[in-house]
C-alpha cells in the first residue's frame, strides 16, 4: 500500500521533472542559437536611429560606442538620458540626445534629438511613443513630416518665445485634433536645446569618458 | 482512435467550431492586434505555429503523461514552444516583433492552445492532433486576418500596409490603397473598432449559417412534399 502510493508520487514526479528539463535544454540552445542575431538587430536598429538625426558624412567614429548618461531631470526628461557622440576625426559634430518626455497624451513619448555644436538641431525622431493612432501619431516620419519642421531649429530660429505650438502662440504646427502631443514634442526639443546652451555643460558631454559598450533596450 | 475523420476536423477547425468565431478563445489578443492586416497575420502564423508544435507534442507524449501531471506537462510544453517562437521573430522579425511585443508572450495564456490540448491532442494521434492543431490555428488566423483588413480597411483605406515588416522592403509594393485621399475613420483603428468589427464578423457568420440551415430544411420539405405530388 505504502509502495504503491509511494510509485504514484514518483512517477509522475519524475517525468514532470524529465519535461521541464527538455523545456530547459530546447529553449537554451534556440537561445544561444538567437541571441547574436537578436543583438545585432538591437545594434542596428539603434544605429539606424541615431544616424537619422546626424548629418549623413559628418562623422567617422562608432557611435554606439561612444556615449555617456545624464540625469534625466535637468532636461525634463523621466529617465536618465543617453548622449551618443557623433565625432569625426575626433572633433565633436553632433550631440545625440536620446531623451523622453513624460507629457504625452498617453504617457512617455521616446525622442532622440540630435544637436550640433552650434547648438542647432540636426534631426529629431520620435523613438517611441504610446499616442492615439490616427491624430497623435503624426509626429511618425512616415505618417506626416511634420517632426522635420524641427531640422536646422535653434534657439534663435524661431525666438525662444517661438517654441511653442502655434495654438499657444508659437511658431510650431499642431495636429488635427491632436495638440497635447505636439506641444510635449516641442517642449521636450526646447529643453534640450535650453540645457545645450550652456557652452560648458556641452561642452563636457565630449569630454566625458564613455561608459562600457552596451547594447540600449526597447530601441 | 483509428478513424479519425478529417474532414469534420477541417470544417471544424475553419467554420463550425472556429475558435475565433464560435469558441471565442483568445479574444484579448484577437482585439487587441487586429488594427491591421500584417498585425493580425504576424499573430496568426505565430499562433498556428505554437499550436501546431505544442498539440504534436503532446499527442505524441500523450501515453507517458498521466492524469496527474497532464496540466503542468502542457503548460510547459506550450510555454516552451512560445518562446522559442518569440526568440525566434526577435531574431528575424525583428520589427513586426517590437510591433506585436507582449502579446507573443501572451499567447501562452491563449486558451486555445490549452483548449486543443485538452480536448482533442491528448486523446488522438500525433497525426490528427497534427491536423486538428493546424485547422483550428488557421481557422484563428483567418478571422485574425478579416477583423484586421477590415479594421485597416475603414480606419487607413488601405490593406495591407506595412507589409515590408513582414516580407522585407521588397513587399512595401503589396500595399493597396483602396480609397485615394481617405480622410480616416479613426473609431475603426481603436478598441471600439475591435468589438464592432468582431461583433459584425460574428453576426455574418451566423446569417450565413442560419440561411444555410434555412435551405436545407427547405430542401427537405421539397423532397419530402414532391413523392406525395407526384
Amino acid at each position: 500500500m505504502n509502495k504503491e502510493l509511494l510509485k504514484q508520487i514518483i512517477t509522475p514526479s519524475l517525468l514532470l521533472g524529465i519535461f521541464a528539463l527538455v523545456g530547459v535544454v530546447v529553449l537554451s540552445s534556440v537561445h544561444s542559437l538567437t541571441s547574436h542575431t537578436i543583438a545585432q538587430n538591437e545594434q542596428t536598429s539603434l544605429l539606424k536611429q541615431l544616424a537619422e538625426v546626424v548629418d549623413e558624412g559628418s562623422y567617422n567614429n562608432d557611435l554606439l560606442n561612444d556615449y555617456t548618461m545624464l540625469d534625466g531631470a535637468a532636461l525634463g526628461s523621466n529617465y536618465p538620458v543617453t548622449v551618443y557622440r557623433a565625432r569625426q576625426n575626433g572633433k565633436p559634430v553632433t550631440a545625440i540626445f536620446v531623451t523622453s518626455t513624460p507629457q504625452g497624451y498617453s504617457g512617455t513619448i521616446k525622442l532622440v534629438v540630435g544637436v550640433r555644436i552650434d547648438k542647432s538641431i540636426s534631426g529629431v525622431r520620435v523613438a517611441q511613443h504610446n499616442e492615439t493612432p490616427g491624430l497623435g501619431d503624426k509626429m511618425e516620419l512616415r505618417k506626416s513630416d511634420w517632426v522635420l519642421s524641427f531640422n536646422q531649429t535653434s534657439l534663435n530660429n524661431p525666438q525662444l518665445s517661438g517654441w511653442k505650438v502655434k495654438k499657444d502662440g508659437g511658431e510650431f504646427d499642431q495636429f488635427t485634433g491632436a495638440t497635447i502631443t505636439p506641444r510635449a514634442i516641442v517642449h521636450a526639443v526646447k529643453e534640450v536645446l535650453l540645457w545645450s546652451t550652456h557652452a560648458q555643460q556641452f561642452d563636457s558631454i565630449f569630454q566625458a569618458p564613455s561608459e562600457p559598450a552596451k547594447v540600449l533596450d526597447n530601441g | 482512435m483509428a478513424d479519425v475523420d478529417y474532414r469534420k476536423i477541417t470544417s471544424n477547425g475553419l467554420w463550425t467550431n472556429n475558435p475565433g468565431l464560435v469558441q471565442l478563445l483568445g479574444l484579448c489578443p484577437l482585439m487587441a492586434v487586429t488594427n491591421n492586416t500584417i498585425n493580425g497575420l504576424g499573430l496568426g502564423i505565430a499562433t498556428i505555429l505554437t499550436l501546431v508544435f505544442s498539440s504534436t507534442g503532446i499527442s505524441i507524449f500523450r501515453k507517458m503523461i498521466s492524469d496527474e501531471i497532464r496540466l503542468p506537462v502542457f503548460v510547459l510544453i506550450i510555454a516552451a514552444t512560445v518562446t522559442a517562437i518569440e526568440l525566434i521573430m526577435h531574431a528575424y522579425f525583428f520589427e513586426l516583433y517590437h510591433i506585436l511585443g507582449i502579446f507573443i508572450p501572451l499567447i501562452v495564456t491563449n486558451c486555445i492552445i490549452i483548449g486543443r490540448a485538452e480536448a482533442f491532442a491528448v486523446k488522438n494521434s500525433p497525426p490528427a492532433a497534427f491536423w486538428d492543431a493546424l485547422m483550428m490555428g488557421i481557422g484563428f488566423a483567418l478571422v485574425l486576418i478579416a477583423l484586421g483588413a477590415m479594421r485597416e480597411l475603414f480606419a487607413q483605406g488601405t490593406l495591407l500596409d506595412q507589409a515590408h515588416l513582414m516580407f522585407g522592403e521588397s513587399a512595401s509594393g503589396l500595399t493597396i490603397h483602396l480609397i485615394d485621399d481617405y480622410k480616416g475613420f479613426l473609431l475603426a483603428a481603436l478598441p471600439p473598432g475591435a468589438f464592432i468589427g468582431l461583433g459584425l464578423l460574428l453576426a455574418i457568420k451566423n446569417w450565413i449559417d442560419l440561411r444555410y440551415a434555412e435551405k436545407a430544411k427547405q430542401k427537405k420539405i421539397q423532397s419530402n412534399l414532391s413523392p406525395q405530388n407526384a
